[in-house]
């Protein structure tokens, strides 16, 4: 580096007092919005491109309605067999598809940017795989309705990242303990929902692929109408600590000092982001690496700085929709949309786990 | 002139665990004046600038930021006055360098507001007071480590705070770069009348940079006040259990300390 004389009378002069001064200004406000234009830019695209897949899925299928007619379903009105193929098979699905991507986008890159690691995602380190395996055995064993199945997947999960919090804590928390401690305890729960299954009588293959790898097949409103609602309380309350969130990115200290209440955003972000995963898996099932590609794919798009919250539930919304409209019609037979993601996601985890081994890496 | 703000540290009592490391410290840090703390490895003057700026509570005695408890303000308006340089600091992968300094903003913005002009126009301020105007709009992972923390000053530059604690601010700097992080902060001190309270690990640089340099020595203040009076070989000699000799340094005319070892010493 030069030797740069530094300025002894800059750090008095108030720069709005003459022109050079304002145009230094000038400039970084314009860097700033640059970087802001490009986030929105990104975000508009995503939006538009969720809601026309939104639209196409509710369109393509075995029968293929017009728009014209997917209008009138959607408005209410009774039109012939797509009231019943739109309005009551491809409509949940759909929605749920959204709700559950943005669910997982969100949670995902919240435990990520919290972590300071894209190996930390909740279906990695065994949050989802905890909210799972209690609604299948709430469902499978228990026979419980929706509403309680959801509160019990999200007891599950809150008890799981206490869990793997309390067993990597010493001292203060490292990411690769808690990495590793939350996969040896996903893999546990895994095996847990495999006996359940297996030991129900009457479960059937539909049932399985869903706790397994994560599906929408039969989505129904009762399904979807806890998610939705988790999403309007939970998803509010985490993107109010969106900055909060990112200023602790600096670490703990900096961001302390920058006047963020570390422990307290930290217990909201993590109740808030295990709530909405949990509540989307007792709907679809873990949708496998959903949570763990979205905040890494938004972050190429929007580039560095600035919250990933919003561009990342999009992103998990965008990739459940089109995972799930692939699965159902783009090959031979019917695949669940987990099985898309899944196959989609574990390549991303082998590159990262090669990379992070050779530079340490973080997000 | 800024605004004339107290820090004063009363029977402070801060530890770890079952380890007591600070145990009844009193400090007063001079309002406008440099004042660094030197101490042997592990003596608590990182807990002590940790405690100082509200990072740890403390287990006794409290520390006053005009005569209030650090410890009872909201974080939030604490930060507007008093900041904090930790020791390792760190940048998010890919951030530029003047979103990085723009985080210095947060106390004062609030959880939706809008970035207004007065947040850039600081942030314009501290990148000319570091000169680094012209790596703005580079990315941090790719500057040197001079220039790194050049940009981290620069973020606590940007949080316009009247007391600025920073913890070794010169480590992993070659010894150019040390001193023009020392001339930096000397020239905040002296244009704005920052209070400014660091730790660091050269005695001799600290000697001359302080106004009021501050030994710490078995949890408590071992002496404190100008260089010539506190760095004397007797205090090298508790405070780090090392034989020493002090002269003038001949270019600042402050104490300049040459440590005496087991080998390489004359008759």
């Amino acid at each position: 580096m030069t030797s740069n004389a530094l300025r002894p009378s800059s750090p008095t002069s108030d720069l709005t007092s003459d022109a050079a001064g304002r145009r230094l200004v000038d400039e970084v406000a314009r860097n700033r919005i640059r970087r802001g234009r490009r986030r929105r830019t990104v975000m508009i695209v995503l939006a538009a491109a969720v809601a026309a897949v939104f639209l196409v899925s509710l369109m393509v299928g075995q029968t293929f309605y017009s728009p014209l007619d997917v209008w009138h379903v959607l408005l209410g009105e009774q039109v012939p067999g797509a009231s019943f193929t739109v309005g009551r098979l491809r409509l949940p699905r759909a929605t749920l598809a959204i709700a559950a991507g943005l669910c997982f986008g969100l949670g995902g890159v919240t435990f990520q940017t919290m972590l300071r690691n894209p190996l930390a995602s909740p279906d990695i380190i065994g949050i989802s795989a905890g909210a799972s395996a209690a609604a299948a055995f709430a469902i499978v064993t228990l026979s419980l309705d929706d509403a309680e199945v959801s509160a019990f997947a999200i007891v599950a999960g809150l008890v799981v990242a206490l869990v793997v919090y309390g067993l990597s804590y010493r001292g203060g928390v490292a990411g690769t303990r808690l990495i590793l401690i939350g996969i040896g305890v996903a893999a546990m729960l895994e095996s847990l929902t495999t006996w359940v299954l297996s030991g129900a009588a009457q479960w059937d293959l539909q049932e399985a692929t869903r706790w397994l790898t994560g599906s929408l097949n039969g989505a129904s409103w009762p399904q979807v109408i806890p998610v939705l609602i988790a999403l309007a309380v939970l998803g509010p309350v985490l993107l109010s600590r969106s900055r909060d969130l990112s200023t602790t990115q600096l670490g703990d200290d900096t961001a302390a000092a920058l006047g963020v209440r570390v422990n307290v955003t930290r217990l909201v972000v993590i109740v808030t982001a295990v709530g909405l995963i949990s509540f989307a898996t007792a709907a679809a099932g873990p949708i496998a690496f959903v949570a763990f590609l979205s905040g890494p794919i938004a972050a190429r798009l929007v580039g560095p700085g600035g919250s990933l919250l919003i561009p990342s539930a999009l992103v998990g919304a965008l990739l459940v929709l089109v995972a799930d409209f692939a699965g159902q019609y783009a090959f031979g037979s019917r695949f669940p949309v987990g099985v898309v993601t899944g196959v989609l996601g574990a390549p991303y985890l082998i590159w990262l786990i090669i990379r992070s081994n050779r530079s340490g890496g973080s997000l | 002139m800024t605004e004339q703000h107290t820090l004063v540290v009363e029977r402070l009592v801060l530890g770890y665990g079952d380890r007591v490391v600070i145990d009844g410290l009193d400090l007063v840090i001079p309002t406008g004046r440099i004042t660094a703390i030197v101490g042997a490895n592990a003596c608590g003057k990182s807990t002590l600038l940790r405690s100082m700026s509200r990072l740890l509570t403390p287990r006794g005695g409290s520390v006053l930021l005009d005569g209030k408890q650090i410890h009872k303000m909201p974080p939030k308006q604490l930060a507007q006055t008093l900041g904090l340089l930790p020791q390792s600091p760190i940048a998010p992968e890919g951030i530029t360098v003047s979103d990085l300094v723009g985080r210095g903003r947060h106390p004062h913005q609030g959880i939706f507001s809008r970035w207004s002009t007065d947040d850039d126009a600081a942030v314009a301020a501290a990148l000319e007071a570091t000169g680094i105007l012209d790596l703005a709009e580079r990315s941090v992972d790719e500057l040197s480590g001079g220039q790194r923390q050049r940009v981290w000053i620069a973020m606590a530059l940007a949080q316009q705070t009247d007391l600025l604690l920073l913890d070794e601010p010169t480590t992993f700097l070659d010894v150019n770069h040390q001193v023009e992080v020392l001339d930096l902060l000397t020239d905040l001190n002296r244009a704005r009348g920052t209070t400014v309270v660091m730790v660091l690990h050269d005695l001799n640089l600290a000697a001359r940079y302080a106004d009021n340099l501050v030994a710490i020595a078995d949890g408590a203040v071992h002496a404190a006040g100008p260089a010539a009076e506190v760095l004397t070989e007797d205090c090298v000699r508790a405070v780090f259990g090392l034989d020493s000799r002090v002269i003038v340094d001949p270019t600042s005319g402050a104490p300049l300390m040459l440590p005496i070892g087991k080998h390489h010493v004359q008759a």
